[in-house]
Protein backbone atom coordinates (compact mmCIF):
# COMPACT_ATOMS: atom_id res chain seq x y z
CA UNK A 1 0.00 0.00 0.00
CA UNK A 2 1.34 3.46 -0.84
CA UNK A 3 1.86 6.13 1.74
CA UNK A 4 -0.44 8.80 0.41
CA UNK A 5 -3.44 9.08 -1.80
CA UNK A 6 -2.58 10.69 -5.00
CA UNK A 7 -3.37 14.20 -5.70
CA UNK A 8 0.36 13.81 -5.81
CA UNK A 9 2.27 11.84 -8.37
CA UNK A 10 4.41 8.78 -7.72
CA UNK A 11 7.40 11.03 -7.22
CA UNK A 12 5.71 12.45 -4.15
CA UNK A 13 5.37 15.88 -5.71
CA UNK A 14 2.03 17.46 -6.36
CA UNK A 15 1.06 16.93 -9.97
CA UNK A 16 0.93 19.73 -12.51
CA UNK A 17 -2.81 19.27 -12.91
CA UNK A 18 -3.36 19.57 -9.19
CA UNK A 19 -1.26 22.73 -9.01
CA UNK A 20 -3.54 24.44 -11.52
CA UNK A 21 -6.57 23.91 -9.29
CA UNK A 22 -7.43 26.90 -7.18
CA UNK A 23 -8.25 26.01 -3.58
CA UNK A 24 -11.98 25.41 -3.32
CA UNK A 25 -14.29 25.76 -0.35
CA UNK A 26 -17.95 24.97 0.29
CA UNK A 27 -20.75 27.30 1.31
CA UNK A 28 -24.14 26.10 2.52
CA UNK A 29 -26.73 28.87 2.74
CA UNK A 30 -30.03 28.18 4.49
CA UNK A 31 -30.24 24.64 3.20
CA UNK A 32 -33.50 22.77 3.77
CA UNK A 33 -34.10 19.27 2.49
CA UNK A 34 -37.57 17.77 2.81
CA UNK A 35 -38.67 14.27 1.90
CA UNK A 36 -42.45 14.60 1.87
CA UNK A 37 -43.30 16.00 5.30
CA UNK A 38 -39.99 14.95 6.84
CA UNK A 39 -37.22 17.50 7.26
CA UNK A 40 -33.83 15.84 6.66
CA UNK A 41 -32.08 19.21 6.91
CA UNK A 42 -33.35 22.45 8.37
CA UNK A 43 -31.78 25.87 7.83
CA UNK A 44 -28.22 24.60 7.53
CA UNK A 45 -25.74 27.43 6.97
CA UNK A 46 -21.99 27.29 7.28
CA UNK A 47 -18.93 27.77 5.14
CA UNK A 48 -15.93 25.50 4.76
CA UNK A 49 -12.88 27.51 3.82
CA UNK A 50 -10.42 26.07 1.28
CA UNK A 51 -7.99 23.63 2.86
CA UNK A 52 -10.09 22.92 5.94
CA UNK A 53 -10.70 19.41 7.23
CA UNK A 54 -14.22 19.37 8.66
CA UNK A 55 -15.77 16.45 10.48
CA UNK A 56 -19.54 16.14 10.50
CA UNK A 57 -20.70 14.50 13.69
CA UNK A 58 -24.14 13.49 14.85
CA UNK A 59 -26.42 10.60 15.65
CA UNK A 60 -27.85 8.29 13.01
CA UNK A 61 -30.45 10.18 10.99
CA UNK A 62 -29.12 13.60 11.96
CA UNK A 63 -28.65 14.58 8.31
CA UNK A 64 -24.91 14.02 7.73
CA UNK A 65 -25.32 11.85 4.64
CA UNK A 66 -27.98 14.12 3.13
CA UNK A 67 -25.71 17.13 3.62
CA UNK A 68 -22.80 15.32 1.96
CA UNK A 69 -25.01 14.24 -0.95
CA UNK A 70 -26.12 17.84 -1.40
CA UNK A 71 -22.46 18.94 -1.31
CA UNK A 72 -21.69 16.30 -3.96
CA UNK A 73 -24.59 17.73 -6.03
CA UNK A 74 -26.29 14.34 -6.21
CA UNK A 75 -29.27 15.66 -4.28
CA UNK A 76 -30.75 19.12 -4.75
CA UNK A 77 -31.76 21.06 -1.65
CA UNK A 78 -35.46 21.87 -1.32
CA UNK A 79 -34.56 25.39 -0.28
CA UNK A 80 -31.22 27.15 -0.04
CA UNK A 81 -28.03 27.44 -1.99
CA UNK A 82 -24.79 25.52 -2.29
CA UNK A 83 -21.71 27.18 -3.75
CA UNK A 84 -18.02 26.46 -4.13
CA UNK A 85 -16.05 29.62 -3.35
CA UNK A 86 -12.85 29.66 -5.35
CA UNK A 87 -14.03 27.23 -7.99
CA UNK A 88 -15.75 29.82 -10.21
CA UNK A 89 -12.51 31.27 -11.52
CA UNK A 90 -11.46 27.99 -13.11
CA UNK A 91 -14.36 25.63 -13.70
CA UNK A 92 -12.79 22.28 -14.44
CA UNK A 93 -13.35 18.62 -13.88
CA UNK A 94 -11.12 18.83 -10.81
CA UNK A 95 -13.64 21.25 -9.33
CA UNK A 96 -16.13 18.41 -9.01
CA UNK A 97 -15.99 16.94 -5.53
CA UNK A 98 -14.59 13.46 -4.99
CA UNK A 99 -17.29 11.60 -3.09
CA UNK A 100 -17.13 8.37 -1.13
CA UNK A 101 -20.56 7.20 0.01
CA UNK A 102 -21.95 4.25 1.96
CA UNK A 103 -22.32 2.36 -1.32
CA UNK A 104 -19.14 1.71 -3.27
CA UNK A 105 -20.38 3.49 -6.42
CA UNK A 106 -18.38 1.11 -8.63
CA UNK A 107 -19.47 -1.72 -10.92
CA UNK A 108 -19.30 -5.27 -9.57
CA UNK A 109 -19.17 -6.68 -13.10
CA UNK A 110 -16.05 -4.71 -14.03
CA UNK A 111 -12.53 -5.30 -12.79
CA UNK A 112 -10.81 -2.87 -10.42
CA UNK A 113 -8.79 -1.41 -13.28
CA UNK A 114 -11.77 -1.21 -15.68
CA UNK A 115 -13.73 0.72 -13.05
CA UNK A 116 -10.97 3.28 -12.55
CA UNK A 117 -10.37 3.59 -16.30
CA UNK A 118 -14.09 4.15 -16.88
CA UNK A 119 -14.29 7.06 -14.44
CA UNK A 120 -10.91 8.47 -15.52
CA UNK A 121 -12.00 8.55 -19.17
CA UNK A 122 -15.41 10.00 -18.38
CA UNK A 123 -13.68 12.86 -16.59
CA UNK A 124 -11.01 13.32 -19.27
CA UNK A 125 -8.18 12.55 -16.89
CA UNK A 126 -4.77 12.86 -18.52
CA UNK A 127 -3.16 9.44 -19.11
CA UNK A 128 -6.04 7.43 -17.60
CA UNK A 129 -4.15 4.11 -17.66
CA UNK A 130 -1.21 5.59 -15.78
CA UNK A 131 -3.46 7.31 -13.27
CA UNK A 132 -5.47 4.10 -12.67
CA UNK A 133 -2.28 2.11 -12.12
CA UNK A 134 -0.92 4.75 -9.76
CA UNK A 135 -4.06 4.67 -7.61
CA UNK A 136 -4.35 0.88 -7.67
CA UNK A 137 -0.79 0.73 -6.37
CA UNK A 138 -1.53 3.26 -3.65
CA UNK A 139 -4.69 1.57 -2.40
CA UNK A 140 -2.92 -1.78 -2.41
CA UNK A 141 -4.98 -3.44 -5.12
CA UNK A 142 -2.42 -3.59 -7.92
CA UNK A 143 -2.18 -7.39 -7.60
CA UNK A 144 -5.96 -7.65 -8.01
CA UNK A 145 -6.28 -5.15 -10.85
CA UNK A 146 -7.81 -7.75 -13.18
CA UNK A 147 -10.23 -9.21 -10.63
CA UNK A 148 -13.92 -8.41 -10.83
CA UNK A 149 -14.99 -6.11 -7.99
CA UNK A 150 -17.73 -8.58 -7.02
CA UNK A 151 -14.98 -10.94 -5.82
CA UNK A 152 -13.60 -8.29 -3.42
CA UNK A 153 -14.04 -8.16 0.35
CA UNK A 154 -15.81 -5.16 1.95
CA UNK A 155 -12.51 -3.51 2.80
CA UNK A 156 -11.15 -3.94 -0.73
CA UNK A 157 -14.35 -2.47 -2.14
CA UNK A 158 -13.93 0.53 0.13
CA UNK A 159 -10.39 1.00 -1.18
CA UNK A 160 -11.52 0.94 -4.79
CA UNK A 161 -14.31 3.37 -3.86
CA UNK A 162 -11.71 5.75 -2.43
CA UNK A 163 -9.54 5.37 -5.53
CA UNK A 164 -12.56 6.17 -7.74
CA UNK A 165 -13.28 9.34 -5.79
CA UNK A 166 -9.68 10.50 -6.23
CA UNK A 167 -9.24 9.59 -9.89
CA UNK A 168 -9.75 13.16 -11.18
CA UNK A 169 -7.61 14.83 -8.48
CA UNK A 170 -10.52 16.71 -6.90
CA UNK A 171 -9.99 19.87 -4.90
CA UNK A 172 -12.84 18.94 -2.52
CA UNK A 173 -13.20 15.51 -0.91
CA UNK A 174 -16.48 14.40 0.63
CA UNK A 175 -16.22 11.18 2.65
CA UNK A 176 -19.21 9.54 4.29
CA UNK A 177 -17.85 7.30 7.04
CA UNK A 178 -14.77 6.41 4.99
CA UNK A 179 -13.37 3.93 7.51
CA UNK A 180 -16.28 1.52 6.90
CA UNK A 181 -14.90 -1.93 6.21
CA UNK A 182 -11.25 -0.92 6.51
CA UNK A 183 -8.96 -2.87 8.84
CA UNK A 184 -6.72 -0.96 11.35
CA UNK A 185 -3.75 -0.71 8.94
CA UNK A 186 -6.17 0.49 6.26
CA UNK A 187 -7.51 3.21 8.58
CA UNK A 188 -3.96 4.32 9.41
CA UNK A 189 -3.12 4.46 5.71
CA UNK A 190 -6.28 6.45 4.97
CA UNK A 191 -5.57 8.88 7.82
CA UNK A 192 -2.00 9.47 6.59
CA UNK A 193 -3.19 9.90 3.03
CA UNK A 194 -5.93 12.37 3.94
CA UNK A 195 -3.47 14.31 6.06
CA UNK A 196 -1.18 14.57 3.03
CA UNK A 197 -3.85 15.71 0.54
CA UNK A 198 -5.29 18.13 3.09
CA UNK A 199 -1.80 19.56 3.73
CA UNK A 200 -1.58 20.28 0.01
CA UNK A 201 -4.73 22.39 0.10
CA UNK A 202 -7.48 19.90 -0.65
CA UNK A 203 -10.65 20.63 1.30
CA UNK A 204 -11.95 17.59 3.19
CA UNK A 205 -15.43 17.12 4.66
CA UNK A 206 -16.18 13.76 6.24
CA UNK A 207 -18.79 12.25 8.47
CA UNK A 208 -17.53 10.12 11.34
CA UNK A 209 -18.89 8.24 14.29
CA UNK A 210 -16.82 8.73 17.41
CA UNK A 211 -13.14 9.44 17.77
CA UNK A 212 -10.62 7.64 15.59
CA UNK A 213 -7.35 8.19 13.75
CA UNK A 214 -9.38 10.03 11.11
CA UNK A 215 -10.95 12.43 13.58
CA UNK A 216 -7.45 13.51 14.63
CA UNK A 217 -7.19 15.21 11.23
CA UNK A 218 -10.12 17.52 11.95
CA UNK A 219 -9.46 21.22 12.14
CA UNK A 220 -13.14 21.82 12.77
CA UNK A 221 -16.21 19.84 13.81
CA UNK A 222 -19.81 20.52 12.91
CA UNK A 223 -22.44 18.67 14.89
CA UNK A 224 -25.87 17.99 13.42
CA UNK A 225 -28.97 16.98 15.28
CA UNK A 226 -32.37 16.40 13.67
CA UNK A 227 -31.16 18.13 10.50
CA UNK A 228 -29.88 21.30 12.18
CA UNK A 229 -26.40 22.48 13.08
CA UNK A 230 -26.21 22.42 16.88
CA UNK A 231 -22.47 22.97 17.33
CA UNK A 232 -19.64 24.26 15.19
CA UNK A 233 -16.20 24.58 16.69
CA UNK A 234 -12.51 24.82 15.92
CA UNK A 235 -11.22 25.00 19.48
CA UNK A 236 -9.47 22.01 21.04
CA UNK A 237 -11.67 21.03 23.97
CA UNK A 238 -15.00 21.56 22.20
CA UNK A 239 -13.69 19.80 19.11
CA UNK A 240 -12.71 16.82 21.23
CA UNK A 241 -16.08 16.82 22.96
CA UNK A 242 -18.02 16.83 19.69
CA UNK A 243 -15.86 14.14 18.15
CA UNK A 244 -16.10 11.98 21.24
CA UNK A 245 -19.80 12.32 21.94
CA UNK A 246 -21.23 13.75 18.75
CA UNK A 247 -21.83 10.43 17.11
CA UNK A 248 -22.99 8.64 20.21
CA UNK B 1 -17.97 16.62 -28.20
CA UNK B 2 -17.83 15.52 -24.57
CA UNK B 3 -21.40 14.24 -24.96
CA UNK B 4 -20.32 11.94 -27.77
CA UNK B 5 -17.12 10.79 -26.09
CA UNK B 6 -18.91 10.18 -22.77
CA UNK B 7 -21.63 8.27 -24.64
CA UNK B 8 -19.03 6.12 -26.40
CA UNK B 9 -17.25 5.34 -23.10
CA UNK B 10 -20.53 4.45 -21.37
CA UNK B 11 -21.71 2.39 -24.33
CA UNK B 12 -18.46 0.43 -24.10
CA UNK B 13 -19.20 -0.20 -20.43
CA UNK B 14 -22.78 -1.34 -21.18
CA UNK B 15 -21.62 -3.76 -23.88
CA UNK B 16 -18.74 -5.09 -21.79
CA UNK B 17 -20.91 -5.81 -18.75
CA UNK B 18 -23.66 -7.41 -20.86
CA UNK B 19 -21.38 -9.61 -22.95
CA UNK B 20 -19.66 -10.66 -19.72
CA UNK B 21 -22.89 -11.70 -17.97
CA UNK B 22 -25.17 -12.27 -21.03
CA UNK B 23 -28.14 -11.76 -18.70
CA UNK B 24 -30.29 -9.62 -20.97
CA UNK B 25 -29.50 -11.34 -24.25
CA UNK B 26 -30.22 -14.79 -22.85
CA UNK B 27 -33.45 -13.73 -21.14
CA UNK B 28 -34.89 -11.81 -24.08
CA UNK B 29 -33.77 -14.39 -26.66
CA UNK B 30 -35.30 -17.31 -24.80
CA UNK B 31 -38.48 -15.32 -24.13
CA UNK B 32 -39.05 -14.36 -27.79
CA UNK B 33 -38.31 -17.92 -28.91
CA UNK B 34 -40.83 -19.40 -26.45
CA UNK B 35 -43.58 -16.98 -27.55
CA UNK B 36 -42.94 -17.72 -31.23
CA UNK B 37 -42.91 -21.48 -30.67
CA UNK B 38 -46.09 -21.45 -28.57
CA UNK B 39 -48.10 -19.40 -31.03
CA UNK B 40 -46.85 -21.44 -33.98
CA UNK B 41 -48.91 -24.34 -32.56
CA UNK B 42 -52.03 -22.18 -32.47
CA UNK B 43 -51.70 -20.85 -36.01
CA UNK B 44 -51.41 -23.01 -39.11
CA UNK B 45 -48.02 -22.18 -40.69
CA UNK B 46 -48.05 -20.89 -44.25
CA UNK B 47 -51.73 -20.00 -44.28
CA UNK B 48 -53.27 -16.59 -44.86
CA UNK B 49 -54.10 -16.58 -41.16
CA UNK B 50 -50.39 -16.94 -40.31
CA UNK B 51 -49.48 -14.01 -42.57
CA UNK B 52 -52.16 -11.89 -40.87
CA UNK B 53 -51.36 -12.67 -37.26
CA UNK B 54 -47.64 -13.48 -37.24
CA UNK B 55 -46.39 -9.86 -37.56
CA UNK B 56 -48.51 -8.82 -34.58
CA UNK B 57 -47.20 -11.76 -32.58
CA UNK B 58 -43.64 -10.87 -33.53
CA UNK B 59 -44.04 -7.32 -32.19
CA UNK B 60 -45.86 -8.57 -29.10
CA UNK B 61 -42.94 -10.89 -28.37
CA UNK B 62 -40.49 -8.00 -28.94
CA UNK B 63 -42.51 -5.78 -26.58
CA UNK B 64 -42.60 -8.31 -23.75
CA UNK B 65 -38.94 -9.19 -24.18
CA UNK B 66 -37.94 -5.53 -24.16
CA UNK B 67 -39.97 -4.97 -20.97
CA UNK B 68 -37.78 -7.58 -19.31
CA UNK B 69 -34.74 -5.74 -20.61
CA UNK B 70 -35.87 -2.35 -19.31
CA UNK B 71 -36.69 -3.65 -15.82
CA UNK B 72 -33.01 -4.05 -15.06
CA UNK B 73 -31.72 -1.14 -17.15
CA UNK B 74 -31.53 1.45 -14.36
CA UNK B 75 -32.11 -0.98 -11.51
CA UNK B 76 -28.58 -2.30 -12.02
CA UNK B 77 -27.26 1.22 -11.45
CA UNK B 78 -28.95 1.34 -8.05
CA UNK B 79 -27.25 -1.74 -6.69
CA UNK B 80 -24.04 0.12 -5.74
CA UNK B 81 -25.37 3.63 -6.35
CA UNK B 82 -23.34 3.76 -9.57
CA UNK B 83 -25.89 6.15 -11.07
CA UNK B 84 -24.63 8.77 -8.61
CA UNK B 85 -21.01 8.19 -9.59
CA UNK B 86 -21.97 8.47 -13.28
CA UNK B 87 -23.85 11.71 -12.64
CA UNK B 88 -20.80 13.08 -10.87
CA UNK B 89 -18.50 12.03 -13.70
CA UNK B 90 -20.34 12.98 -16.90
CA UNK B 91 -20.61 16.56 -18.10
CA UNK B 92 -24.03 15.96 -19.70
CA UNK B 93 -26.45 13.49 -18.07
CA UNK B 94 -27.99 12.85 -21.49
CA UNK B 95 -24.87 10.75 -22.23
CA UNK B 96 -26.11 8.21 -19.65
CA UNK B 97 -29.46 7.90 -21.46
CA UNK B 98 -27.91 7.89 -24.90
CA UNK B 99 -25.50 5.08 -24.03
CA UNK B 100 -28.25 3.02 -22.45
CA UNK B 101 -30.75 3.46 -25.26
CA UNK B 102 -28.14 2.65 -27.93
CA UNK B 103 -27.14 -0.45 -25.96
CA UNK B 104 -30.80 -1.48 -25.53
CA UNK B 105 -31.47 -0.97 -29.25
CA UNK B 106 -28.42 -3.05 -30.16
CA UNK B 107 -29.39 -5.86 -27.77
CA UNK B 108 -32.96 -5.82 -29.07
CA UNK B 109 -31.84 -5.84 -32.71
CA UNK B 110 -29.38 -8.65 -32.06
CA UNK B 111 -32.11 -10.73 -30.44
CA UNK B 112 -34.48 -10.00 -33.33
CA UNK B 113 -31.87 -10.95 -35.93
CA UNK B 114 -31.29 -14.26 -34.17
CA UNK B 115 -35.05 -14.88 -33.99
CA UNK B 116 -35.96 -13.99 -37.58
CA UNK B 117 -34.91 -17.39 -39.05
CA UNK B 118 -37.04 -19.18 -36.42
CA UNK B 119 -39.94 -16.84 -37.20
CA UNK B 120 -39.65 -17.64 -40.93
CA UNK B 121 -39.53 -21.39 -40.26
CA UNK B 122 -42.28 -21.64 -37.63
CA UNK B 123 -44.77 -19.55 -39.60
CA UNK B 124 -43.55 -20.60 -43.03
CA UNK B 125 -43.24 -17.00 -44.20
CA UNK B 126 -40.43 -16.15 -46.65
CA UNK B 127 -38.58 -13.08 -45.37
CA UNK B 128 -35.77 -12.91 -47.92
CA UNK B 129 -37.50 -10.84 -50.66
CA UNK B 130 -38.22 -7.88 -48.37
CA UNK B 131 -35.45 -8.37 -45.82
CA UNK B 132 -33.76 -4.93 -46.13
CA UNK B 133 -37.06 -3.06 -45.58
CA UNK B 134 -38.04 -5.48 -42.80
CA UNK B 135 -34.74 -4.74 -41.07
CA UNK B 136 -35.43 -1.01 -41.43
CA UNK B 137 -38.87 -1.45 -39.82
CA UNK B 138 -37.34 -3.52 -37.02
CA UNK B 139 -34.70 -0.83 -36.52
CA UNK B 140 -37.04 2.19 -36.28
CA UNK B 141 -39.53 0.21 -34.18
CA UNK B 142 -36.87 -1.10 -31.80
CA UNK B 143 -35.33 2.35 -31.49
CA UNK B 144 -38.73 3.79 -30.51
CA UNK B 145 -39.27 1.03 -27.96
CA UNK B 146 -35.77 1.60 -26.55
CA UNK B 147 -36.09 5.38 -26.25
CA UNK B 148 -39.41 5.22 -24.42
CA UNK B 149 -38.36 2.14 -22.44
CA UNK B 150 -35.10 3.67 -21.24
CA UNK B 151 -36.87 6.83 -20.10
CA UNK B 152 -39.60 4.89 -18.29
CA UNK B 153 -37.00 2.59 -16.75
CA UNK B 154 -35.29 5.63 -15.19
CA UNK B 155 -38.61 6.73 -13.68
CA UNK B 156 -39.75 3.34 -12.45
CA UNK B 157 -36.36 2.38 -10.94
CA UNK B 158 -36.88 5.00 -8.24
CA UNK B 159 -40.44 3.93 -7.47
CA UNK B 160 -41.54 1.46 -4.81
CA UNK B 161 -43.71 -0.76 -7.06
CA UNK B 162 -41.28 -0.62 -9.96
CA UNK B 163 -42.15 -4.03 -11.46
CA UNK B 164 -45.77 -2.93 -11.82
CA UNK B 165 -45.07 0.65 -12.79
CA UNK B 166 -42.85 0.03 -15.81
CA UNK B 167 -45.40 -1.87 -17.96
CA UNK B 168 -48.14 0.52 -16.83
CA UNK B 169 -46.14 3.49 -18.09
CA UNK B 170 -44.63 1.81 -21.09
CA UNK B 171 -47.55 0.03 -22.79
CA UNK B 172 -49.79 3.06 -23.44
CA UNK B 173 -46.79 5.06 -24.58
CA UNK B 174 -45.70 2.43 -27.08
CA UNK B 175 -49.13 1.69 -28.51
CA UNK B 176 -48.70 3.96 -31.58
CA UNK B 177 -45.28 2.48 -32.44
CA UNK B 178 -46.45 -1.08 -32.00
CA UNK B 179 -49.67 -0.65 -33.99
CA UNK B 180 -47.92 1.05 -36.91
CA UNK B 181 -44.91 -1.30 -36.86
CA UNK B 182 -47.22 -4.33 -36.89
CA UNK B 183 -49.24 -2.91 -39.80
CA UNK B 184 -46.10 -2.09 -41.79
CA UNK B 185 -44.65 -5.55 -41.09
CA UNK B 186 -47.94 -7.23 -42.08
CA UNK B 187 -48.01 -5.38 -45.43
CA UNK B 188 -44.40 -6.40 -46.04
CA UNK B 189 -45.10 -10.06 -45.35
CA UNK B 190 -48.26 -10.15 -47.47
CA UNK B 191 -48.42 -12.35 -50.59
CA UNK B 192 -48.27 -9.09 -52.53
CA UNK B 193 -45.84 -7.09 -50.40
CA UNK B 194 -46.25 -3.33 -50.09
CA UNK B 195 -43.78 -1.00 -48.41
CA UNK B 196 -45.72 1.50 -46.29
CA UNK B 197 -43.24 4.35 -46.23
CA UNK B 198 -45.71 6.60 -44.41
CA UNK B 199 -45.84 4.11 -41.56
CA UNK B 200 -42.05 3.89 -41.38
CA UNK B 201 -41.91 7.70 -41.44
CA UNK B 202 -44.46 7.89 -38.62
CA UNK B 203 -42.36 5.62 -36.38
CA UNK B 204 -39.21 7.59 -37.27
CA UNK B 205 -40.94 10.84 -36.26
CA UNK B 206 -42.08 9.20 -33.00
CA UNK B 207 -38.43 8.26 -32.34
CA UNK B 208 -37.28 11.80 -33.03
CA UNK B 209 -39.90 13.42 -30.78
CA UNK B 210 -39.18 11.10 -27.86
CA UNK B 211 -35.44 11.46 -28.29
CA UNK B 212 -35.79 15.25 -28.19
CA UNK B 213 -38.00 15.06 -25.10
CA UNK B 214 -35.46 12.81 -23.41
CA UNK B 215 -32.66 15.22 -24.30
CA UNK B 216 -34.62 18.16 -22.87
CA UNK B 217 -36.03 16.57 -19.73
CA UNK B 218 -33.85 13.50 -19.11
CA UNK B 219 -31.82 15.21 -16.40
CA UNK B 220 -34.92 15.51 -14.19
CA UNK B 221 -35.56 11.78 -14.46
CA UNK B 222 -32.20 11.08 -12.82
CA UNK B 223 -32.75 13.30 -9.81
CA UNK B 224 -33.34 11.73 -6.42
Amino acid sequence: MGSALSLIGRSGKRSVTALRIPPTGLRFENIDKRYGGLFALRRVSFEVVPGECVVLAGRNGSGKTTLLRIAAQIVKPTVGKLSFPGADSAPSVNGRPGYVAHATMVYDELTAEENLLLFARLQSVENPAGRAEELLREVGLIERRDSLVRTFSRGMRQRIAIARALIHRPSVLLFDEPATGLDPPGITWLANSLREVNRMGCTVVMSLHGESELSALATRAVQLDAGSVVADTKSGASLHAILTFGGA
Amino acid sequence: MSLLSNTAILLGKELRTEFRSRELLTTTGVFILIVLVLFSFAINPGTEEARQFAPGLLWLAILFASSLMFQSCFLREQQNDTLSSLRLAVSDPFAIFLAKLIANTLFLLLTELLMLPFFAIFYNIPLWPKLPVLLLVLFVGSLGISIAGTAMSAISAQARMRELLLPLLLLPLLTPVLVVSSLVTASLLDREPVVQWKGIGFVAVFDLIFLTALWLFGEYLLEE
